[in-house]
């Protein structure tokens, strides 16, 4: 089975996208993370079915109209998954594969962390606790559209996501959705030995939210959750990922966090991604 | 007296926004708009708590959504607890949020160091894109509101808490300095209306002993004069800036900054010493304290023109 191609004619198909998409999609991260300056490889690896799923099966978007008034918001509050988004974007046709090559390079529009100057991306992010707050705001300035946002598990240690979390609710925001990518872990290892999230669905329902526990990592079950809201109260989906999934080497480990690497180290992640695709599809 | 700013303002945007549904009004808890009636433009009304993180980023994301967002806090809030989201959100996102930013300088008096907002102009200045005002009063705040709706940037207005005289200074162009009195032996810069008034009142005890200055109101500190403000220093051996701020980063700043790169004139900066109010008091009160008065502003403009002994209140500046 081939890959079809992205086209621009067909915003939001209704087909669950094709496993060769994510296969790609990872081969794209690790290939910019053997570009001069590297990149977050473990956060955008675990991010790949949570976005593949909003942008072939749940958004409302289209690529060859990216600012179109009737779209959905997708705010990737943490930000250093960049390289993930910057991945799905061209593969949905928001701007040409060829171009995820410049990344982190000088003349780019791809840097670290997304700037609204790339296709489809609609507010610059990177600094932790921004995105639930914006999204309310696109939330309330049209309530017939729905707003998305995804954020890392380490990013719930930040006090703005309560703020906002507090005001969705209050709001009646029920076309805010919140992604959490509950991989586990951040830079200094555990969350649960950093700062303890856990009883995360506990705490989102004590703040007045619906909340969906899915295995991040299956585009079905995260189709099933972000398309069952329940009316008056926005949705969290607590998608438990693994942190640099599709990498055995590194998968689950907080060294999989940021990565520059090497030509032999590339050559064999390409490896094991190929493989793992090949069985996949057999 | 006028009604105080933060209230001529509100009357302003209620009005406004009856007529104009791209504009709405967050609030933080304050209690500026107890009992008002939007009317039709209640919707556009939203409350978001004591959360200003929150109360950012919704601005921010309604104004990437084609909205004019009236966002309501205190200065300090707005700037301090707030500042990442101005930063990120709304500055680095370019957005038309407009922050109403009451309780500016010593404006909150006796309730202390926790409520002055006394950096507030130093940060603002540095945000690129901003447009940073402080009306004299509230008929220049009324006139600042009306124009900041269309600007495709972010407006930070800086507001007080209480009444203020009116001042007799024409119409309040965004970005224009008011030119309020001519003298040929030394410039007062001021902004804000207290700073203002002082200055004023100095010209006239200057004058009465033979000293003219000239006083500019630079209610916009960003984008500033520079052309009206060193045609304003031109010639005089001295310029004195007065503000209700510290002195580091705010109209001080600026004036000095630009005059050292196009006509270096040596520049005194009257405005609240590197401290915290250690005392306590309404604003008046602390205005007297620490020398923002006419009184201390002409003993400085006499002592820079070598007329009379320094002012023994000085050192303190």
């Amino acid at each position: 089975m081939s890959v079809p191609a992205s086209t621009t004619d067909e915003p939001a198909p209704n087909e669950p996208a094709p496993v060769q998409v994510t296969d790609r999609i990872r081969e794209h991260i690790v290939a910019m993370c053997a570009g001069p300056e590297g990149g977050h490889l473990g956060g955008s690896m675990s991010l790949v079915e949570i976005l593949t799923t909003l942008y072939f099966d749940v958004l409302r978007v289209d690529p060859a109209d990216p600012g179109a008034a009737d779209r959905d918001i997708l705010i990737l509050s943490k930000g250093h998954g960049a390289i993930g988004l910057y991945a799905v974007l061209a593969e949905r046709g928001f701007f040409p594969v060829e171009e995820l090559a410049t990344y982190g390079r000088p003349g780019s529009r791809l840097m670290g962390h997304p700037v609204r100057m790339v296709p489809g991306v609609e507010v610059a992010t990177g600094s932790l606790g921004h995105g639930l707050p914006l999204a309310n705001g696109f939330a309330l300035a049209d309530r017939d559209r729905r707003c998305f946002v995804i954020v890392g598990d380490g990013e719930l240690q930040e006090g703005s996501v309560w703020e906002a979390a507090m005001s969705t609710a209050g709001l009646g925001l029920d076309n805010v959705t919140v992604v959490v990518d509950r991989n586990g872990l951040q830079i200094t290892g555990r969350t649960e030995d950093t700062v303890p999230l856990e009883p995360l669905a506990d705490r989102w329902r004590a703040f007045g939210w619906a909340v969906r526990e899915v295995d991040g990592h299956s585009e079905a079950e995260l189709r099933a959750a972000l398309t069952a809201g329940v009316p008056g109260r926005p949705l969290v989906v607590i998608a438990r990922t693994v942190k640099g999934n599709g990498l055995p080497s590194v998968q689950g480990r907080v060294e999989s966090h940021y990565a520059r690497l090497g030509e032999r180290q590339f050559a064999r992640a390409m490896a094991v991604l190929r493989a793992r695709a090949r069985r996949r599809s057999s | 007296m006028t009604p105080p700013a933060r209230e001529a303002y509100r009357d302003l945007l209620v009005k406004l926004m009856a007529d104009d549904p791209r504009l709405y009004c967050l609030d933080s808890d304050t209690g500026l708009f107890a009992g008002v009636d939007f009317g039709v433009a209640a919707g556009r009304y939203v409350n978001l708590g004591i959360a200003e993180h929150n109360l950012m980023g919704v601005a921010a994301g309604l104004a990437a959504s084609g909205k004019i967002p009236f966002v309501n806090t205190m200065a300090t809030f707005a700037t301090t607890r707030a500042l990442e989201s101005l930063k990120v959100d709304i500055a680095y996102g370019g957005l038309p949020v407009r922050i109403a930013a009451t309780h500016s300088g010593l404006s909150a008096g006796h309730l202390g160091p926790t409520h002055h907002a006394l950096e507030d102009l130093a940060i603002m200045r540095a945000l690129p894109g901003f447009t940073v005002v402080t009306p004299a009063d509230a008929t220049a705040a009324e006139e600042a509101v009306a124009q900041s709706v269309d600007l495709p940037g972010p407006v930070y207005l800086r507001l007080g808490r209480k009444a203020t005289p009116p001042l007799e200074a024409g119409p309040t162009v965004l970005g224009r300095v008011q030119r309020l009195r001519d003298g040929a032996d030394l410039t007062l810069l001021a902004c804000g209306p207290h700073p203002v008034l002082a200055c004023l009142r100095a010209a006239d005890l200057l004058a009465a002993g033979g000293v003219e200055v000239t006083v500019v109101n630079v209610h916009t500190l960003k984008p500033l004069d520079v052309e009206a403000i060193v045609a304003a220093c031109a010639g005089v051996p001295a310029v004195i800036t007065v503000e209700e701020h510290w002195r580091t980063g705010g109209l001080g700043g600026a004036v000095a900054e630009t005059l050292s790169e196009h006509a270096p004139t040596r520049v005194a900066r009257i405005g609240m010493p590197d401290t915290f109010a250690k005392v306590v008091g309404g604003q008046e009160h602390l205005l007297e304290h620490y020398g923002i008065t006419g009184e201390h502003i002409a003993a400085t403009a006499l002592s820079l023109l070598g007329g009379t002994p320094d002012d023994p209140d000085l050192s303190r500046v």
